[in-house]
């Protein structure tokens, strides 16, 4: 063999090698929340539209639910909004939002100007309540059963195809799931 | 509306980088000479397409345009004017486009100095860069477009990453581009020798210039980013031996060899092959260092949004440029005979030594980038790789090339033996060894045993490098650019080293909690905690403590560390404070309020670090005193008047092969 071809015989080696990588890359991205299985964090906040009755994990129980964490500083929220609207329109999931890191003011304007996907949102203002649901950057949205546990999470932007694949298909699968 | 015009500017960039490949590359190829006068103005247009595309992006980010989703994504209206210009390099996006604009401006250069070669060379040259080009900019527009609109937009944006509002990074990733985007033209040079099939070693002269010169920029680009991690992360370390840093540290590495080789080649005509072979490296590892750090395939602690959309793209573009160049290379190297021989203790054989040292040392570091990921590959589990490996590892090759080094500078060509310089490199080895011990010994005592050799190297590199040009000095003879360039950079290889040895041996560290009033001893340093201020920033609020240091009672410094939280996104940053001096640096950070009024402090001594980062940049100096002081005799006169195709004979005095007959009949 030309011992020229070897620089390419080793390159080959290597793609080889990075292929695999970036094949298996996309499943490392997926970080599963450790709550997977488990009962949803509790917690009671304050709730954005009426200062008497605050939103908590209570509401969660009896119905499946999605908690979608948002803010109006958050680019990918405003993204996501159209699909939530999509939602609460198929009126199978009541959705609660975690209004995280944010002002009152901002947030009920938003909701004014874009329309109101939740059926209650809570305030968490200094992203205590976040911190217990191990969030680490708006948006996140978790599938909660009736019997209060989480089902499932998804980071980033909600869209019709992701509800379409991941979440629904579970609601169908019953509390089991 | 303008931001339309930078996507449209983005584009037209792409079509003329198109052409610039077509023209450059057929017309040669197909003997159109009038094709070769579309390469230069294609290049210009494609310059000022991807000039103007930036100044657009720069003008969003200025004017706070939040219905661009990047800037919205990067940039806050509370950011300073300042860093909402660098905001437009800070994630993969505009990174990306400051690349191309990085590449056009070597372009640029190289269409500047293209009339030192042959047309046909030059447009072959000009061509592969036009294709370089035009795959990212394909990659950008496709994948990674940053004129992408955000409708609705947002009032306000996400604000840039807290790291990276430093002006460091100002001119950090600039000038690291600069250097490893400017082995893309090393690249195009040796793609064009081996296209023609040259049989002299003309190409390695032209392209010296060229690779020192990115090599120098490297240099610079490296240090910095280490200076930044330094004293912007907090964490105390300079180098950490991250996916990112070696991306951009292994073609450095292969850059040095192939400073080295290209000597051998350009006066001796030997290597020739092997320097081709390292001048593709050198730029497919830049390319392979981009892949792996977008991709996703490795985790690091630089964010680039990961995606493996664009991971398939620029694997694509792997196998197409380095594939397409080592296929040339398996064709053409053959061709490249070397007919003179050179004895066992010769320049020749040092720098042969160098080679092999410095791509095994890369290797090692490629090795260990990697492993984690062969190793999930493999299923062998999650692997970790870090100092504990690289440390050791990379002295094996890199200790035995530095013992070299101040041999290798004064051993004569082809003739064995060192000749009448051996006298005075081994007088400077006996005053390195005196030095080296008194220092290692007596000022910095340490019980690490490579000490004392670490400092012997640096002082024997740093006294055999001045041999030269003191003895020319002495003569009256003139010092030519050439040799003071390479005495220059050998010198900050030799300060590099003695920083290396003795911030890995004599540092000391200590992580403390301490409440107002209480100090810390660090050596002879003591450290008093004086308490803290809370602040406010323009985008941040936070906590400033003070730190006063005396050495026996002397004061030395107060220093102020800070931990601070951008308000956007909620990030908590601490900037430490350091007190730095020619041979030491005394440093304070913040770590956790524990209470009580009291605070975790981190406190450091390093001696010598910024030696580090001084010898890098004399190395750099050296690089570019020897590119900007050249000779201009090599300059062939009549070049333009040579037909298409046709070698140039090589300067009189080196013994080379007859010149190549017209190349299209060769082939």
């Amino acid at each position: 063999m030309n011992r020229f071809l070897l620089p390419l015989a080793g390159f080959a080696l290597l793609l080889a090698v990075l292929l695999v990588g970036l094949a298996r890359a996309p499943q490392k991205s997926i970080l599963p929340s450790p709550l997977i299985g488990k009962p949803a964090p509790q917690f009671s906040l304050p709730n954005l539209f009426d200062n008497t009755a605050p939103v908590s994990s209570e509401s969660l129980k009896g119905h499946w639910s999605l908690v979608n964490v948002w803010g109006t500083w958050c680019v990918e929220c405003r993204a996501e909004h159209e699909a939530l609207l999509q939602i609460k329109q198929e009126a199978r999931v009541p959705i609660i939002g975690i209004d995280w890191k944010d002002q009152n003011e901002d947030a009920l304007t938003w909701l004014e100007q874009l329309g109101n996907p939740y059926e209650r949102v809570g305030t968490d203002r200094d992203g205590r309540v976040a911190i217990d649901w191990g969030v680490y950057g708006a948006p996140e949205s978790f599938l909660i059963s009736p019997a209060g546990t989480v089902v499932y999470k998804h980071i980033g932007a909600m869209t019709p195809q992701v509800w379409q694949r991941e979440f629904l298909p579970r609601v169908a699968a019953g509390p089991g799931a | 509306m303008v931001v339309e015009l930078g996507h449209y500017a983005l584009i037209l960039a792409l079509m003329l980088a198109g052409a610039q490949a077509f023209f450059g590359l057929a017309g040669p190829a197909l003997r159109r000479e009038r094709w070769l006068a579309a390469v230069p103005s294609a290049a210009c247009g494609q310059f000022v397409f991807v000039a103007l595309a930036v100044a657009v992006l720069v003008h969003a980010f200025v004017t706070n345009d939040f219905s661009v989703h990047y800037v919205a994504e990067n940039s806050n209206s509370a950011l300073p004017l300042f860093y909402r210009v660098t905001a437009m390099w800070g994630a993969h996006e505009g990174s990306m486009l400051l690349w191309i604009l990085v590449l056009t401006l070597w372009t640029m250069a190289l269409v500047a100095r293209s009339h030192t070669m042959p047309p046909a060379f030059a447009a072959r040259a000009l061509g592969v860069l036009g294709l370089i080009s035009f795959f990212f900019l394909l990659f950008t527009l496709a994948t990674s477009n940053p004129f992408v609109r955000l409708i609705p937009a947002v009032p306000d944006g996400n604000d840039l990453n807290p790291v990276l509002q430093d002006p460091a990074f100002a001119i950090h990733p600039p000038i690291l581009y600069m250097g490893y985007v400017g082995f893309s033209v090393s690249f195009a040079l040796a793609c064009a020798a081996m296209l023609e099939g040259r049989r002299d070693q003309l190409w390695a002269h032209w392209m010296r210039p060229w690779t020192v010169m990115a090599w120098a920029f490297l240099a610079c680009g490296i240090a910095l980013g280490s200076w930044w991690a330094y004293y912007e992360l907090g964490w105390g370390g300079f180098w950490f031996w991250d996916p990112v840093e070696n991306a951009s540290f292994m073609p450095w590495l292969i850059g040095t060899a192939l400073i080295h080789s290209l000597a051998v080649t350009d006066k001796r005509g030997l290597f020739k092959s092997w320097t081709l072979l390292l001048a593709v490296t050198a730029f497919s590892l830049s390319l392979i260092g981009t892949f792996l750090v977008r991709s996703g395939v490795l985790v690091s602690v630089h964010s680039f949004a990961a995606d493996p959309t664009r991971g398939i793209f620029i694997l694509a573009l792997l196998v197409v440029m380095i594939g397409g160049a080592l296929c040339l290379y398996a064709w053409r190297a053959p061709l490249m005979k070397s007919a003179v021989g050179f004895d066992f203790i010769s320049r020749e054989s040092f720098l042969l030594f160098n080679n092999i040292l410095l791509t095994i040392a890369a290797a090692v570091v490629f090795g260990g980038t990697l492993a984690p990921m062969i190793a999930d590959t493999l299923g062998l589990g999650t692997l970790s790789v870090g100092p504990p490996y690289f440390n050791p590892s990379f002295l094996v090759p890199i200790l035995p090339m530095l013992a070299l080094v101040a041999l290798g500078m004064h051993a004569r060509w082809r003739r064995g033996g060192l000749g009448e310089a051996r006298r005075p490199v081994l007088l400077a080895l006996g005053a390195a060894l005196i030095l080296g011990l008194a220092l290692s010994l007596g000022v910095y005592a340490h019980p690490l045993k490579l000490t004392p050799i670490g400092a012997t190297i640096g002082f024997w590199i740093i006294l055999s490098a001045l041999i030269d040009p003191i003895d020319r000095l002495r003569r009256g003879l003139r010092l030519p650019a050439s040799i003071a360039g390479m005495s220059i950079a050998h010198i900050g290889l030799g300060i590099f080293v003695l920083g290396i040895t003795f911030v890995q041996s004599n540092t000391m560290e200590r992580d403390i909690a301490l409440k107002p009033g209480e100090a810390a001893q660090l050596g002879p340093y003591q450290f008093l905690y004086q308490g803290g201020e809370d602040i406010v920033g323009p985008n941040y609020e936070g906590f400033r403590g003070k730190v006063s240091i005396t050495r026996n009672g002397d004061p030395v410094s107060v220093l102020y560390p800070e931990k601070r939280r951008y308000w956007v996104q909620g990030t908590v940053q601490t900037t430490a404070a350091i007190a730095p001096a020619f041979n030491r640096d005394l440093l304070a950070a913040l770590g956790e309020d524990v209470g009580a009024g009291a605070w975790s402090l981190r406190l450091q001594y390093r001696p010598l670090i910024r030696f580090v980062w001084i010898g890098a940049l004399i190395m750099a100096i050296g690089g570019v005193t020897a590119v900007v002081g050249r000779r201009r005799t090599y300059l062939a006169p009549d070049a333009a008047a040579l037909p298409l195709g046709a070698a140039l004979p090589g300067p009189g005095s080196l013994p080379i092969a007859p010149p190549a007959p017209r190349q299209e009949r060769s082939r």
